[in-house]
């Protein structure tokens, strides 16, 4: 395929972890320069350095930085790909070097909790009011409002080493869908467009609970069959709070859906799916935190998801359990035994 | 006596009227009528949605007949028909020309419609008769009130009292004047009764604003005396009859040229009265649009020398005790069954007689109305400043040209701009919740619905309001309970910036009860609530779930 730039423009991506830096080198195949904005200003001259970020090797095109307001200010379009925890911290940096003219695709894979938790108690629950998608931070926080986000089963690692993959950029504006299609697409990295924006973002938000989950079934060695079981009976509870938050069912069958589902719930490369086998071998979800290298977004969902679902009425086993896991509640056998007993319905009403 | 306040008056801020942006619009009226349609002529041609020029026009036709026999108005001109019959006769012809002759021929035909719609959509608006209406409307108003008011016949040449005794305008007035002097405003009011584009009128001329244009619907022009005033207040005519895209593409291109040529501008977004008595949730988008457009075209025409004109969006929230209309708008509603269909105008506003008594009654009792002028916007919804710079979330400037470039440049972008439309249109309609002054008399109608609606969990809506007359009477103590925890939530959301109060709501509750119990919809023949001994007695469900949407959105619903 003839790569053609679209922009003479440098690309931003925000976030030097795993991800970021494989959208950082599908980026760089297309286009002449893309910045890598790192937090500290010692890491990004060491990935200059070495030309490795998080143990990837960097396409030539892309140089890291650390200053916000060189990425705001050079570039049109910007990929932010950071933890769901610093995110609206990050937009509120870069916010003043932004203009209703950039278009920002983010990648991130979490909520936002906009509230005080003090003030969520039983009188005042946990609603979809108090909980953004990074979307809706980005709106917030600054002027842009040509945003999109990047969702699909990519495997940064599998990224990294060129194996063929997709992904959904989903936006209300078919002018981000069109300019993230041309800043990425090439032969082995296939670009899919929807305009559900919510959905798509909920999708990837929610698939982290399942993820974890098939971790735990993994991580007891309970076989395939009931994995399938589990994924299967994961996607139904995605779609039901999906809907709840202001998702349509369509969004879940997308690659961004049960694309994404299947490539996390079986394999050990996903944050989320480790933490379950750990969890499943008996370490506790603070020891698995403090030794992982990078965030994994699931935890965090599971707690905020168990209040939703409390809040909305929808019944969400699975969460539930795994939130008593957590919480040490339960223990991971119990957990399993529990959810074969529980008389799931499968129904999903897609209109 | 009535205690001698300082009143506020406004002068006017372009005093020569020749300068008007709408006088010089009226001026070359023939002109501006052959641009709209050169315009749109142009628009219509590149966008076909997948039908041929030909079928286009015949499908106009075609709904054109049918409205014509379906839904004929007095206001509609002698010559509709011969019209119609010529342009299908001539389509019917040209099917068997050669393909270019009867493109040729095609074309014609459109731009003749075009031209006719744009024709009858152009306003005639007149400097001598607007001057003679508005002097009329506030001569005419206030000594009537001051008749009725201060002690006799006599007194109607006293000065005493003034329209702005009974209408009060609250928000942000100041505004709006600066803003009229730095580009173009359109504003866009809430629509509840058809009283409105006379209110509104009387509005732009007690600010000090120059005349505004307006899209009026076309059924008011049946009544004379309307036609009379709202010609001479710059309305232009909008048939909702008429939803073809012929049409509506011309109209769009009417307000957008106007827009354009820097004519204020004033849309009701909800497009139609508010038939259930909410605040409007779901706006017309098409008109709407124009404004985006017409920004962006600005954009694009600007030089070095000449910078574009900006258009600023100023919601108006207005709110009465009383819609005059409301039993005809609520059993509509009612009935309604999904689709807007084509319907009868059968309501309160059908005769002239009619609405001279509601003038009198509105004059002689006290029955307030406010009007809160709110703060101005940019096309995006941005907050703008004094200067009519557009401020981000956090306070910075920014150019709205921005939203328009894409890699350095402007582009056109339908898709886009339509999706600024609904940016747009949910930004005003945040801001019509913001601004809604909670009266005295819209809590009471909410308590007291809600808490039928609590003793009858079981029923639907429509059984609701069809409990009998021994089933709808209330505790006071306990309306009174609920009343108090409904105001305080008010309250609470007032102080959060997400509701107007009305001062009245202030007071005791008892006093405050039993205003808003009396001046809830006090002229209907049926009063929907009054207060017998210790009871509050629902006489009318249906107007009194109309006064009760009027509440909803704002998450009431839990604290009762």
């Amino acid at each position: 395929m003839v790569s053609k730039s679209t922009s003479n423009k440098p690309i931003g991506v925000i976030g030097a972890g795993s991800f970021g830096t494989a959208v950082a080198n599908i980026l760089a195949e297309k286009n002449q320069q893309v910045w890598l904005y790192a937090r500290t200003p010692g890491k990004a001259e060491a990935i200059n350095e070495s030309r490795t970020s998080n143990g990837y090797p960097i396409h030539e095109h892309v140089t890291a930085t650390h200053d916000l307001e060189q990425v705001g200010r050079s570039c049109d379009v910007i990929f932010p790909v950071v933890p769901s925890a610093n995110f609206r911290e990050l937009m509120k940096d870069l916010s003043p070097y932004l203009k209703p003219y950039h278009i920002l695709i983010h990648g991130t894979k979490g909520f936002d909790l906009n509230v005080n938790r003090n003030k969520i108690d039983d009188q005042n629950p946990l609603t979809r009011e108090h909980v953004r998608t990074m979307s809706e931070v980005i709106k917030e926080e600054s002027s842009v409002v040509r945003v999109g986000c990047l969702a699909g089963p990519n495997l940064a690692r599998e990224i990294s080493e060129k194996k063929p993959a997709a992904t959904v950029v989903a936006s209300h504006f078919d002018e981000v869908i069109r300019v993230g299609q041309n800043l990425l697409r090439n032969d082995r990295f296939l670009i899919y467009g929807s305009n559900d924006l919510i959905g798509i973002e909920l999708c990837g938000i929610l698939k982290n609970i399942i993820a974890v989950g098939a971790g735990t079934i993994a991580g007891l060695g309970l076989g395939e069959n009931a994995k399938a079981l589990f994924i299967s009976r994961g996607l139904v509870e995605m779609v039901q709070i999906g809907k709840a938050l202001g998702g349509n069912a369509q969004a879940f069958l997308s690659l961004a859906g049960v694309g994404d589902l299947m490539a996390t719930s079986y394999s050990n490369l996903s944050r989320n799916f480790t933490v379950g086998t750990r969890l499943a071998k008996g370490e506790s979800i603070d020891d698995i935190i403090s030794t992982m290298e990078e965030v994994a977004e699931g935890v965090k969902t599971i707690k905020i998801i168990n209040e939703l679902a409390q809040t909305y009425s929808v019944r969400c086993p699975i969460t539930e359990t795994l939130n008593r896991i957590i919480h040490k509640e339960m223990t991971v056998d119990d957990a399993h035994r529990y959810l074969m007993k529980f008389p799931f319905r499968a129904e999903i009403d897609f209109d | 006596m009535r205690k001698q306040k300082e009143k506020v008056r406004y002068s006017e801020i372009i005093p020569r009227t020749k300068q008007w942006p709408i006088v010089q619009l009226s001026k070359d009226r023939k002109a501006f009528i052959e641009e709209v349609s050169k315009e749109s002529f142009e628009n219509l041609k590149k966008i076909t949605r997948g039908r041929s020029l030909r079928e286009e026009l015949e499908m106009t036709v075609y709904r054109e007949k049918l409205r014509m026999k379906a839904n004929p108005w007095r206001v509609d001109p002698k010559d509709e028909k011969p019209f119609w019959n010529s342009i299908q006769d001539r389509l019917v012809e040209s099917a068997n020309l050669p393909a270019a002759d009867g493109k040729a021929v095609e074309e014609k035909l459109l731009y003749e419609i075009i031209h006719r719609y744009a024709e009858e959509i152009a306003g005639n608006f007149k400097k001598n008769s607007y001057r003679f209406a508005r002097a009329f409307i506030t001569f005419g108003f206030a000594r009537l009130l001051n008749a009725t008011r201060v002690k006799g016949f006599t007194s109607m040449f006293s000065k005493q009292l003034d329209l702005d005794d009974k209408i009060h305008i609250v928000g942000e007035p100041e505004h709006i004047r600066a803003l009229a002097k730095k580009g173009t405003v359109v504003m866009v009011p809430t629509h509840f009764s058809n009283l409105d584009s006379i209110l509104i009128g009387w509005v732009i001329q007690f600010l000090g604003l120059p005349a505004f244009i307006y899209g009026a619907g076309l059924n008011l022009f049946n009544l004379k005396i309307f036609a009379y005033f709202m010609n001479s207040l710059g309305a232009y005519k909008v048939d909702r009859r008429k939803k073809n895209p012929v049409y509506l593409e011309t109209l769009k291109t009417y307000s957008s040229m106007a827009l354009r040529r820097g004519c204020h501008s004033l849309f009701f977004p909800g497009g139609t009265r508010s038939r259930s008595g909410q605040i409007e949730k779901g706006l017309k988008l098409g008109l709407l649009s124009t404004t985006i457009e017409a920004q962006r075209i600005m954009y694009q025409q600007e030089s070095e020398e000449q910078k574009a004109r900006k258009i600023f969006i100023v919601p108006v929230v207005i709110n009465y005790n009383f819609t005059l209309e409301a039993p005809a708008l609520i059993n509509e509603h009612l009935k309604r069954t999904g689709q807007e269909r084509y319907y009868k105008e059968a309501d309160e506003f059908t005769t002239s007689y009619k609405i001279a008594t509601f003038l009198f009654k509105f004059f002689t009792k006290g029955s307030n109305i406010s009007v809160t002028v709110g703060k101005g916007m940019d096309i995006l919804g941005n907050y703008v400043d004094m200067e009519g710079n557009s401020l981000d979330s956090t306070g910075s400037i920014i150019n709205p040209k921005d939203y328009f470039i894409s890699q350095g440049e402007i582009n056109v972008d339908h898709q886009r701009e339509q999706e600024y439309v609904r940016i747009l249109a949910k930004r005003i309609v945040d801001e019509f919740h913001k601004y809604n002054r909670v009266f005295a008399s819209h809590l009471a109608a909410y308590t007291a619905f809600k808490m039928m609606e609590r003793k009858n969990p079981k029923l639907d809506l429509y059984n609701l309001l069809r409990l009998p007359d021994e089933d709808t009477t209330i505790d006071y103590e306990e309306f009174k309970k609920a009343w108090k925890k409904l105001r305080k939530r008010i309250l609470k959301l007032e102080s959060k910036g997400k509701v107007g109060v009305a001062g009245h709501l202030k007071v005791k509750a008892n006093e405050a009860i039993e205003q808003g119990v009396a001046n809830l919809g006090m002229y209907h023949a049926q009063r929907p609530l009054v207060k017998k001994g210790e009871k509050i007695i629902i006489q009318d469900m249906n107007t009194l779930y109309y006064y009760h949407n009027r509440m909803e959105g704002y998450g009431l619903e839990k604290h009762i």
